[in-house]
């Protein structure tokens, strides 16, 4: 699509962190599940997370959003602390992500489940008005191309059009942070296409994307950096290309059939 | 070689909606067959149905030519079919060996379990190395490594897998299929693997299968469809760009 082939327009200069993860640890029990992992994504960008599985990835994505807290560290979003604050306020702030398994309220239709997470979006007013909900809802799922399920109950949704509608909730709240755990995980190759120029479409509306993937061909075209997480702390850092021919890297996560293109 | 497994008319889906619509497949006994095919088009209802999970609506579906349609999940169970799912569908707050041995309930396969998991340590060393945590601990990835060696816990005559490359790491992906081209190699089982594209089959599948809209449509051994322009350009669009 449109968004894939045009260049993203040339950053001028650094632009400033909108997520900021300094340090971060957790915990549990004598296990370091995440051991004093640090990344910063500004806005416009997408920030790849890799490693092998149980290496801690979607237990960092747990302590960024709230669904468990950091033992140690520090998290910054758009400058302000949040680090031990509840989920709900981190979404308000600006940040919402998706999930493994494509989860979504599966008796409320899809439309139900877009407006009910645009009633958590940024910079919703206390005054409730359901109207500028399901307008924002409907927003959303227009961007994922979801419009025309909007009656069908969540729970007869096939896997792509599930993954698409937690997408768009994510979307309905508005974010300044998006982050996406395995958004290509199931997906057929014109399915893959389809959620590369989605993200691409997301990323070139100016919100920050921190996308863990093991889907090598998605995450190489998308990532501007990549993170490779192994037994909890960072094993790699840095561009996809240096990912790929990282010996570390081929080693412990993509394997001797692993360079990228599958 | 008589057929492990026979489906005729396969009609079946979920409430009112027709997902299955007039299937048939037939599976040699220690035969690998792949199933592709694009999401929303029925792999995963076709293993459910063969296993029980969800009754079928119409059709016939055979276990080494006895009927098992209709049958409970558990009684196909015993009978020997083994269903590796999508969703992992462990034991939350059991440990993975629990799990594991979990898998070797069904069908007799209990005096056999030490053994048993002796081999799915020594395929699967990721999951050995967890064998003492509960499995809500693990990872999404982990969890389906579990699946899959709580599905190698017992023989039975049909072993469906479900998608074994999701979610996983590029190099489990390389060990897993490497498990199961040793478990096809044994011809102990047959075996039907379910994925939604070419990229990891080439050296596993006896025959393909293309799903597409509740039918098969093409059969063929992978370097027939491989060499297929209109099949390639539909199916395996990534192949040419593929390391492997």
């Amino acid at each position: 699509m449109a968004a894939l082939s045009e260049p993203a327009p040339a950053a001028p200069a650094a632009p400033a962190a909108v997520l900021e993860a300094r340090g971060i640890t957790k915990l549990y029990g004598g296990l370091r599940a995440v051991d004093g992992v640090s990344f910063a994504v500004a806005p416009g960008e997408v920030l790849g997370i890799a490693g092998p599985n149980g290496a801690g990835k979607t237990t960092l994505f747990d302590t960024i959003t709230g669904h468990t807290f950091a033992s140690g560290g520090d998290i910054l979003l758009a400058g302000e602390p949040i680090r031990g604050t509840k989920i709900h306020h981190r979404c308000r702030l600006g940040l919402a992500r998706t999930f493994q398994h494509p989860v979504a309220a599966d008796t409320l239709t899809v439309l139900e489940n877009a407006y009910l997470a645009a009633s958590f979006r940024r910079g919703r007013t206390g005054r409730r008005s359901r109207s500028d909900d399901v307008a924002a809802g409907q927003a959303a799922l227009a961007r994922v191309g979801l419009e025309d399920r909007a009656t069908v109950p969540a729970a007869l949704l096939p896997v792509y059009d599930r993954k698409r509608l937690m997408i768009a909730t994510a979307l309905a709240t508005d974010p300044l942070v998006l982050l996406l755990d395995e958004p290509f995980g199931g997906l057929s190759l014109g399915e893959i296409d389809a959620t590369m120029a989605l993200i691409g479409q997301i990323r070139d509306a100016g919100v920050a994307i921190v996308c863990i993937e093991h889907v090598m061909r998605a995450l190489v075209a998308l990532a501007d950096r990549v993170l490779v997480m192994h037994h909890g702390a960072e094993l790699f850092a840095g561009t996809p290309a240096e990912m790929l021919k990282d010996r570390r890297v081929i080693d412990v996560y993509l394997g001797a059939g692993g360079s990228g293109a599958a | 070689m008589s057929a492990a497994l026979t489906v005729r008319g396969l009609v079946a889906g979920y409430d009112r909606s027709v997902v299955i619509d007039g299937l048939d497949l037939e599976v040699a006994d220690g035969a690998t067959a792949v199933v592709i095919g694009p999401n929303g088009h029925g792999k995963t209802t076709l293993l459910r149905a063969v296993s029980g999970l969800i009754k079928p609506f119409r059709g016939e579906v055979e276990l080494g030519g006895e009927r098992i349609d209709g049958m409970a999940a558990e009684a196909i169970a015993k009978k020997g079919v083994v269903h590796v799912m999508q969703g992992d569908g462990l034991f939350v707050e059991m440990t993975v060996e629990e799990n594991l041995l979990m898998g070797a309930f069904p069908g007799g396969s209990w005096r056999g379990r030490r053994a048993a998991l002796k081999r799915v340590y020594s395929e699967l060393p990721a999951v050995e190395e967890r064998k003492g945590h509960k499995a809500r601990t693990l990872s999404g990835g982990e969890r389906r490594l579990v699946g899959l060696g709580r599905g190698m816990m017992r023989q039975g005559r049909l072993l469906l897998i479900d998608e074994p490359s999701l979610g996983l790491a590029p190099v489990a992906i390389e060990a897993v299929y490497a498990v199961i081209r040793r478990l096809r190699s044994e011809a102990s089982s047959a075996i039907v693997l379910i994925e939604e594209n070419f990229t990891h089959v080439g050296g596993v599948a006896d025959v393909v299968h293309i799903l597409e809209a509740g039918r098969i449509v093409r059969s063929g051994p992978f370097a027939e469809l491989a060499a297929d322009r209109t099949v390639v350009e539909t199916y395996l669009g990534s192949i040419a760009e593929a390391p492997s």
